[in-house]
């Protein structure tokens, strides 16, 4: 086995993470035929597996990670630019109690 | 588990280790404690401890859970005389088990060369006692099992963690009882654990208990997440979360511990390491070993511990398996290391085959195979002041089936 570009960490994630820097055009093994890159993705970072609905969760890890603050295509880079926490307002919530 | 025999503890619990401890009771016998125990250190003898002066209900509870853990044959009580713990409730607790314990007070003994001498030949009289410990068959649904994760980096969400995870399916799936923790980095999976709790009662106390760890990291203004994480590409708090929950797998949350108090049943359980009330003696969990100590006296016979970028860390008392997620540290560190998991990222392994690897790992360890940190002579053990309230029913599960 060849080192992979993104890692899947669970079956029911909508998004992988580059394992390395990756542009548009990169193969992307037979884990992800079919994905094309729409744009650059920085090592660690996230891309869109599959499309994402505005206001829909994101899961990571099989959990979600917050949601999608406009659509998203598979491909996309995603980050602070279109997904937002689902729990920060609740979280600051619960600081001040 | 092919072979494997533990030992059979009087109150049926089994251990995987017959370790001899050599405890001080206030940080003043610190050095006579180490001073006996040190010539035994190739035998099984290990040094632990508590260093307050003051007594503390949290540390005592935590020094009679080390006393009586399955991977405990004897104990040698040191104090110095004056410290205020209470150094005879812990010998009779450990009496009570039916453990050989004597306890030395080097004000009594006439200081500290008469003491070392007596605390010497009490051990040299007590190990081979030890080896009448009757043996029997021992089985992952025997083992309570700890996780935990220091020196983490970017590589430890993506490998180690998940891996656990997996792993801690395939121990819950074969009777195991596993054990996470680390509320502080838990914030914003709070709804998703809830949505894991075996009884309703059970995720009103995990909110609970998530909201207090908001708190007392808020008072302490620690735990943000800001822009380090974001250039690295985390975009959630929940997200940074996850790294850390990954480690819990998908199985259904049995009860919430707090340290020193032992799951009922098998089955994943959190252990909520953040102090109630408020904010006193500082920061929840000083390092690593704390945490490590807080797992072992729920009654882990043994605990994984990812790293990223390299911990060394052992333990006293229970082996720790390190499970190294990034394979940069691993060829450079791979003598501490015990899984690598990190090959994952090198398109070397899978998920499952490092989960896999796990779960053989711990049978070898349970079956007698020294962890690379019990080989290198690692014995961390760290004890603080902390305070509990006790926790209410609605944390176990019920009936409260099962002896351990």
């Amino acid at each position: 086995m060849s080192a992979p570009a993104l890692l899947r960490l669970a079956l029911e994630d909508d998004v992988a993470v580059a394992l390395r820097p990756l542009a548009p055009g990169d193969l992307l093994g037979p884990d992800f035929a079919g994905l094309v890159l729409r744009e650059s993705i920085p090592l660690g970072h996230k891309v869109a597996l599959r499309p994402i609905a505005a206001g829909a969760p994101v899961r990571k890890c099989g959990v979600p990670i917050g949601r999608a603050t406009r659509p998203i295509a598979p491909g996309e880079h995603v980050h602070v630019h279109n997904l937002a926490s689902a729990v920060l307002v609740n979280a600051l919530d619960h600081a001040e109690e | 588990m092919h072979g494997a025999t533990g030992y059979l503890r009087a109150d049926g619990r089994k251990g995987i280790r017959n370790r001899l401890l050599v405890a001080y009771l206030v940080e003043c016998a610190h050095h006579v404690a180490r001073m006996i125990a040190a010539p035994f250190a190739e035998r099984g003898v290990e040094l632990v401890g508590f260093s307050g002066c003051y007594p503390n209900a949290y540390a005592q509870d935590v020094m009679d859970a080390v006393g009586t853990h399955p991977n405990v044959g004897a104990v040698l009580l040191v104090s110095l005389g004056c410290e205020e713990f209470d150094r005879s409730r812990l010998h009779r607790t450990i009496a009570a088990s039916g453990r050989p314990v004597a306890t030395l007070v080097i004000q009594k003994e006439g200081g500290t060369a008469p003491t070392v001498a007596a605390g010497r030949a009490w051990v040299e009289k007590t190990l081979p006692e030890l080896e009448r410990v009757p043996r029997v068959p021992v089985s992952l649904a025997d083992l309570v099992i700890g996780t935990k994760c220091g020196g983490s980096d970017g590589t430890s969400v993506l490998s180690a963690n998940p891996a656990i995870g997996r792993a801690s399916d395939l121990l819950v799936d074969a009777g195991a009882t596993v054990i996470f923790e680390e509320l502080g980095e838990l914030f914003g999976c709070e709804e998703h654990m809830a949505s894991r709790a075996a009884r309703p009662e059970l995720a009103r106390e995990l909110r609970a208990v998530m909201a207090k760890a908001h708190r007392y990291h808020a008072t302490m203004e620690h735990g943000s997440f800001g822009g380090g994480n974001i250039t690295g590409g985390l975009t959630t708090v929940e997200e940074k979360s996850v790294g850390a929950y990954a480690k819990s797998g998908t199985r259904p949350i049995q009860g919430l511990l707090r340290p020193a108090v032992r799951p009922p049943a098998p089955g994943l359980y959190l252990m909520d390491m953040i102090p109630d009330g408020p904010v006193l003696w500082g920061y929840p969990n000083i390092n690593d070993t704390t945490e490590v100590v807080e797992l072992i006296a729920c009654g882990a016979h043994l605990v994984l511990f990812s790293t990223g970028r390299g911990s060394v860390v052992g333990s006293a008392v229970s082996p720790v398996v390190k499970i190294c997620a990034n394979p940069e540290t691993y060829r450079r560190m791979a003598g501490d290391m015990d899984v690598d998991a990190g090959r994952i990222l090198e398109g070397r392994g899978t998920l499952d085959e490092v989960a896999a690897e796990i779960v053989a790992v711990i049978e070898r360890v349970a079956a007698g195979e020294p962890t690379r940190s019990e080989a290198l002579g690692h014995q961390e053990f760290v004890l603080g002041y902390k305070h509990f309230a006790p926790l209410g029913p609605a944390c176990f599960p019920r009936p409260a089936a099962g002896g351990r």
